[in-house]
């Protein structure tokens, strides 16, 4: 252990930190540290069923593409993901580690589930569904502001107040499960209003999922136009670098906090209103099934732009299949798709590092060597 | 039926107090390790794995030192590898530590489950279940006059030996911190790095041991949960959201290993005082499930309102450290 640890004396390399790279050579970085993380899943596979690698990979392939209705629940998966990483983004931008984004989004589901269940048989669709997305938008902002108002006031610690958040938001929602249950003590709710489908996103051209593929894309546009082109986008990317400057230049810091938390628990907000009424017609705890805590990675890992961030949600939706692809032929336990994506996330973040700093070894320059 | 809550409220409570003290040596060096769960769930199906194989190749001739020694090595080596992984990235690579951890959960809870779940077919075992009875009797050995001296010895003696030294270990945690050097130059390099850098002291091997060590720690509160609490039976997801409120336990105890044994009791008196109060609805139980929580955001609250500099997070907490910066 301790030979690990230690370090050199005289140091081989030092490391700087880079002010620019050029896209190819970061995407180069990327790339190769995807195709590397490729590898080791395969290799790990390999020692664990025995298939060889090519087949790990078209196994996997097949699992993620392989029918029409994968297909879908694949977009299906990955927008959710994107969704909920789209409304972590503005937060994380901003250094506000929200990452109480599981619950905010419970909560909108939750919000949407007790409309339908309220008032499904006693309004008319056209008040409905407006109530439905406003109630959940408002769930969502509820959750998200208790803790940015008072990161804002107080400078309370955020990371840890949201994760709190999420277990309160998760007990309320089991205890309204017992409450509502069917049967009643299952502690299920069952399918919303199966007979009536009253609350329920209508079907686009015969596929459930399309309404929410399509809200989710132009959401992810909105965001990057948000981000990019407007003055709250760069009002939070002065804050993110550096509160004081912001301070400074006569941004009004608390301000933008809390608006951006508004933002973040509207998104999450939306989120849970995709999957209860879009997706599942029904809540439980899982519903939002960690994907608040795979987002903070997505959204971290594509740079918060809602570009890159589509391709890794794509990315990490379709090892995920495979992998239950995989463990489903081979009579495994589903969890190995956990532990694929925590391979490949190790190995993006890790490569981060070469996108960031420079490593120049001892040798390469002289001058050290000589300095020394 | 008092005493049997309070024994019941400190063994839900072990495994916490592991996680939480682990948890505090890593953020007084100011790693946020949010790998916690993980590296608990680690910790556990790693001992499972040490003892599932020894006792397969012991045939039923269990040496009682050996069924402890066994399980206890490699659940610290499987949570030391992945507190080497975690350090790596964030000391190293300087990658986001919140990220970091989060991954590492993933890693960890699936790595837990997957093995917990697919141990017997990956052995080619024909056992239905993986049930480590014997393995968990020796864990489960406490002094033999224990049960003779009535409430006294339920109450302090009918525990053991992981449970004492999970007590042990946060008491030597919080004497470390107070009274000795090293203690004194780790909480340096959490408050402020550049300053411990400068004053010589090595920011990158601090970083590296204490969270060397702390995922170690953190790991025998898996390896409790499995060989003490679950009688040596793994069930998928059993331990449940225990990681985060080890979490949640080092903000209450406020990054202080001593007042963590007595906040770990508490909250685990939290975790089961719904058995305990009679005719509860099952949608109460899940309202009164939420305390523990809810009592920490309070304590955060309270904390960040007071501004006391003993009860603040460590300064440099969740940042990493590139000496080129400053």
């Amino acid at each position: 252990m301790m030979s690990k640890i230690k370090e050199p004396r005289e140091p081989l390399f030092h490391i700087i930190k880079r002010n620019s790279i050029p896209i190819w050579k970061s995407s180069l970085i990327r790339g190769l540290s995807a195709i590397f993380a490729l590898i080791i899943c395969a290799l790990v596979t390999f020692l664990l069923t025995g298939l060889n690698p090519l087949e790990v990979y078209s196994t996997m392939l097949e699992g993620a593409l392989g029918s029409q209705r994968r297909i879908w629940a694949l977009l299906q998966d990955m927008v959710m993901l994107l969704c909920i990483s789209l409304a972590v983004t503005p937060a994380f931008k901003m250094k506000f580690w929200n990452i109480g984004a599981e619950g905010q989004a419970l909560m909108g589901g939750l919000a949407t589930a007790s409309c339908m269940i309220l008032f499904g048989d006693k309004m008319p669709a056209y008040l409905l569904f407006p109530l439905m997305i406003v109630t959940s938008i408002a769930a969502g902002i509820l959750w998200a502001l208790i803790p940015a108002f008072f990161k804002a006031y107080w400078n309370t610690n955020e990371t840890l107040f949201t994760l709190m958040m999420n277990y309160v938001a998760i007990q309320i929602v089991t205890y309204f499960c017992y409450k509502w249950s069917n049967p009643k003590g299952s502690g299920q709710i069952g399918v919303i209003n199966a007979s009536s489908n009253a609350g329920w996103f209508p079907k686009l051209g015969g596929q459930a999922y399309l309404l929410n593929i399509i809200i989710v894309l132009i959401l992810a546009a909105i965001m990057y136009v948000y981000l990019k082109y407007s003055k709250h986008g760069y009002e939070i990317s002065v804050v993110g670098e550096s509160q004081k400057t912001a301070r400074y230049i006569g941004i009004n810091v608390k301000k933008v906090i809390i608006r951006t938390m508004i933002l973040s628990g509207a998104l999450c907000g939306i989120t849970g209103l995709l999957l209860v009424s879009g997706t599942d017609h029904t809540i439980t705890r899982d519903t939002v099934e960690g994907r608040g805590f795979t987002a903070i990675m997505v959204a971290w890992l594509g740079q918060f732009n809602p570009i890159y961030m589509l391709l890794t949600s794509l990315l990490i939706v379709a090892l995920q299949k495979g992998a239950i692809q995989i463990s489903t032929n081979f009579g495994l336990n589903d969890s190995f798709s956990e532990i694929i994506t925590g391979i490949i996330i190790f190995f993006i973040i890790g490569s981060e590092f070469f996108i960031n700093y420079q490593v120049k070894f001892r040798n390469s320059e002289n001058k050290e060597v000589k300095a020394k | 039926m008092i005493i049997a809550f309070i024994q019941r409220a400190i063994i839900q409570g072990i495994p916490l107090l592991f996680g939480s003290t682990g948890e505090i040596i890593t953020e007084k060096s100011g790693n946020l390790n949010l790998g916690i769960p993980g590296i608990m769930y680690v910790g556990g199906i790693s001992g499972v794995i040490g003892a599932f194989l020894y006792e397969q190749s012991a045939n039923g001739n269990i040496n009682p030192f050996l069924a402890v020694i066994i399980p206890l090595l490699s659940s610290l080596v499987g949570s030391l590898v992945m507190g080497l992984i975690y350090c790596y990235l964030t000391v190293t690579l300087k990658a986001n530590q919140n990220v970091t951890g989060l991954a590492l959960t993933t890693f960890g809870v699936g790595f837990g489950n997957f093995f917990g779940g697919s141990l017997i077919k990956l052995i080619g075992s024909e056992l239905p279940s993986i049930a480590l009875t014997q393995t968990s009797n020796c864990f489960k050995a406490t002094l033999p006059f224990a049960s003779k001296l009535g409430w006294f010895g339920d109450l302090f003696l009918s525990y053991s030996f992981l449970a004492y030294l999970a007590i042990i270990i946060a008491l030597v945690t919080a004497y470390f911190f107070k009274h000795t050097r090293k203690g004194l130059h780790l909480r340096a390099v959490g408050e402020n790095p550049a300053t411990a850098d400068a004053a010589g002291i090595s920011v990158t091997n601090y970083k590296y041991i204490a969270t060397s060590i702390g995922s170690m720690i953190a790991g025998l509160g898996g390896l409790y949960y499995v060989m003490d609490y679950a009688c040596g039976v793994w069930s998928n997801d059993g331990f449940g959201d225990r990681g985060w409120l080890a979490i949640a336990l080092v903000i209450f105890a406020v990054w202080k290993p001593d007042l963590s044994i007595i906040g770990s009791f508490l909250f685990g008196g939290l975790f089961i005082i719904h058995n305990y109060i009679p005719n509860l609805k099952f949608e109460q139980q899940e309202f009164i499930k939420m305390l523990p929580y809810v009592v920490t955001i309070v304590v955060l609250i309270i904390i960040s309102l007071r501004k006391k500099k003993e009860t603040q997070p460590p300064t440099a907490l969740g940042l990493s450290y590139f000496r080129e910066e400053r």
